[in-house]
């Protein structure tokens, strides 16, 4: 059943369910933290509307500063503007930036240690119809391996713009990866956000967990679906958000998978390196359990519809019930 | 424009000339590091660090100061050098250069060394954080109030990182923002009209929209200038090509590309700091 204390939309699983870009969370959170904020600026690589930053540019012209299609000077532009006290918000496809400019990200923005936030749109293989070149499947990995690197990975445009006012507070360099597609909104203006905290979004009747899912981005969705499927056949599912790919919110992992029969991780990135590495990593040396991490395996993507590529890479909820039952199976 | 006083000419050379000492010493002392670039641009550093520059060493988070950011870290002996001697912190230290723990990292780190105002080593990002820090003066009205120089070498332009801040730094205007180009001609493998042919180099940064200005990087009256040049151009950003001789001050060392990045052993240190001591022969050495 859903966590009652997470206050999620009521339409979570209705057929009309609220459908909006993740990536529109994060253009009025931007604009609300610009209100909130005069420090902060805003920087885009000839993709303004499409990652969302129109609303900053049309409402804070000064602030704003076109670029062009040039990556690797926005994010080294941006590293100067904090270093004069600003809080640059720097926007790209997630391919681009972080794709294209990662040494420039790891040696200005986090060695020189300066608070500008990344922020990576159309990342995963939701990106559909224009193909594997555009589908950043390596992101997470890229940016949870540097230092000092807060990596967050929002469900919903909620969540997404809650993320970007919370970012815009702190000193931290920090990754926000977004999606292109509307997706369905799972939480609500009542559910809690922090920085660093998972949440718990869907727990057993019974108590009795059998599968924990750590799941991140928007495929939060699917696993709430599938945890409902696998709960009419009496299996007990936990599904925690990782909204906050780094840093891990260990206390919370921990207490969700004490009990569990085995960990599904579920996420739109290569099963290298990613979110489920990253919660592989941490149990691996502190609560040993059998952990299986769904996502694409080593792999391109290629063109077809969101759907269509989220059904072939087996991430919607018919791909992550198969995968939580044949999980238990092994487990058992 | 105005001139130098012969005090100040001499005052910048003797300058310069610690300088260089100092570098010798700290490199002979560290084993590694590059030996080319910083004697060359020595007298720039000292120029800027004791003639030009607004800024205050006992103050280093000075919210008037002007900016540098050194682009080409791998020249950062000079730079730890200028500011040792300018007052930042003391000569002595320069001895611990790339040793462990050292505030004086192997390019610079400002987290370790805070009064840098930026990292650097890998190269060509340099000039778009100096064109990020115009920028940010030009929103808070300040452009009129400090100047942001960038430090950067003629190799490193070989980096599509720079051509796009170029551009942005035309588009956008900056005229508070001073490139100072180290026009050595020299880069790890070789001369940079056989790795990666630069010319017309001054034509280039032309068309790119920016003030150009040519000088000969070891006349102070000619750097000099060029800055107060660069500050009153009110319309676009200015670049200084500065032609500077690599290895400057050792004869043994000048002009060779093979002096770029390694550092003089105890033999060559101490040629090269006779020549250096004794200013090329014009003056007699305290040391003998």
């Amino acid at each position: 059943m859903l966590s009652v204390s997470q206050k999620l939309s009521p339409k979570l699983f209705d057929h009309d369910v609220e459908m909006v870009p993740i990536r529109k969370g994060f253009g009025e959170g931007l604009l609300e933290a610009a209100n909130l904020d005069p420090r902060v600026v805003g920087l885009c690589a000839d993709l303004t509307e499409s990652t969302q930053m129109h609303f900053f540019k049309n409402a804070f012209p000064k602030r704003f500063i076109e670029m062009g299609v040039a990556e690797q000077n926005l994010v080294t532009v941006a590293s100067g503007m904090a270093a004069m006290g600003k809080i640059p918000f720097v926007t790209s496809y997630a391919m681009f930036s972080p794709g294209r400019n990662w040494e420039q990200i790891r040696t200005t923005i986090a060695y020189n240690d300066r608070p500008v936030k990344i922020i990576g749109s159309h990342a995963g293989i939701s990106v559909g119809p224009d193909g594997g070149t555009h589908q950043a499947l390596e992101d997470i990995a890229l940016m949870r391996v540097i230092p000092r690197m807060v990596v967050i990975s929002p469900c919903d445009a909620i969540e997404a713009r809650k993320a970007t006012i919370a970012a815009a507070k702190t000193t931290d360099p920090t990754y926000i990866r977004l999606a292109r597609e509307k997706t369905p909104i799972i939480t609500s203006e009542e559910s809690s956000f922090e920085i660093g905290k998972a949440n718990v979004l869907f727990q057993p009747v019974t108590g009795v967990v059998d599968i924990a899912i750590f799941v991140t981005g928007a495929l939060v969705h699917n696993a709430i679906l599938a945890a409902r499927i696998l709960e009419k056949d009496k299996i007990g599912i936990t599904v925690v958000n990782i909204s906050t790919i780094k840093p891990l919110d260990e206390s919370t992992i921990l207490r969700v998978v004490r009990g569990a029969k085995a960990v599904l991780t579920v996420e739109e990135h290569q099963i290298a390196g990613g979110m489920g590495s990253a919660v592989a990593e941490f149990l691996g040396a502190n609560f040993p359990i059998r952990i299986e991490r769904l996502g694409i395996r080593d792999e391109f993507g290629q063109s077809g519809t969101p759907v269509e590529l989220i059904k072939y890479f087996s991430l919607d909820e018919v791909g992550i019930v198969n995968a939580t039952r044949a999980l238990i199976k092994k487990s058992a | 424009m105005s001139l130098l006083t012969e005090k100040e000419s001499v005052f910048l050379a003797e300058k310069a000339n610690a300088i260089r000492v100092s570098i010798i010493e700290m490199l002979l002392e560290a084993g590694s590091g590059h030996t080319a670039g910083p004697l060359g641009m020595s007298d720039i550093f000292a120029a800027l660090y004791f003639k030009i520059l607004r800024h205050n060493p006992k103050n280093p988070t000075w919210e008037d100061r002007d900016r540098v950011v050194l682009s080409n870290g791998h020249i950062c002996p000079v730079l730890y050098s200028t500011m040792a001697h300018a007052g930042y912190f003391p000569v002595e230290e320069l001895k611990t250069l790339r040793k462990f723990g050292s505030r004086l990292q192997g390019h610079p780190h400002r987290e370790w060394l805070p009064m840098l105002e930026t990292s650097s080593g890998p190269l060509g990002s340099g000039l778009s954080q100096a064109v990020g820090m115009a920028l940010a003066d030009r929103i808070d009205s300040k452009q009129n109030e400090r100047t942001v120089f960038c430090l950067m070498s003629d190799g490193e332009m070989d980096e599509g990182n720079t051509w796009e801040a170029m551009m942005l730094g035309a588009k956008e205007k900056l005229h508070n923002l001073i490139a100072i180009v180290d026009r050595n001609n020299i880069q790890i493998d070789g001369f940079t009209e056989d790795i990666m042919p630069l010319e017309p180099f001054a034509d280039k940064w032309m068309a790119f929209n920016w003030h150009v200005i040519e000088i000969d990087g070891h006349d102070f009256q000619e750097i000099f200038d060029a800055v107060e040049k660069a500050k009153s151009q009110k319309e676009k950003p200015s670049v200084i090509i500065a032609r500077t001789i690599p290895g400057k001050g050792v004869p043994e060392f000048e002009g060779k590309y093979e002096w770029h990045g390694k550092s003089p052993n105890k033999e060559e240190a101490k040629i090269a700091l006779d020549a250096l001591r004794t200013f090329g022969g014009k003056v007699v050495s305290e040391h003998e």
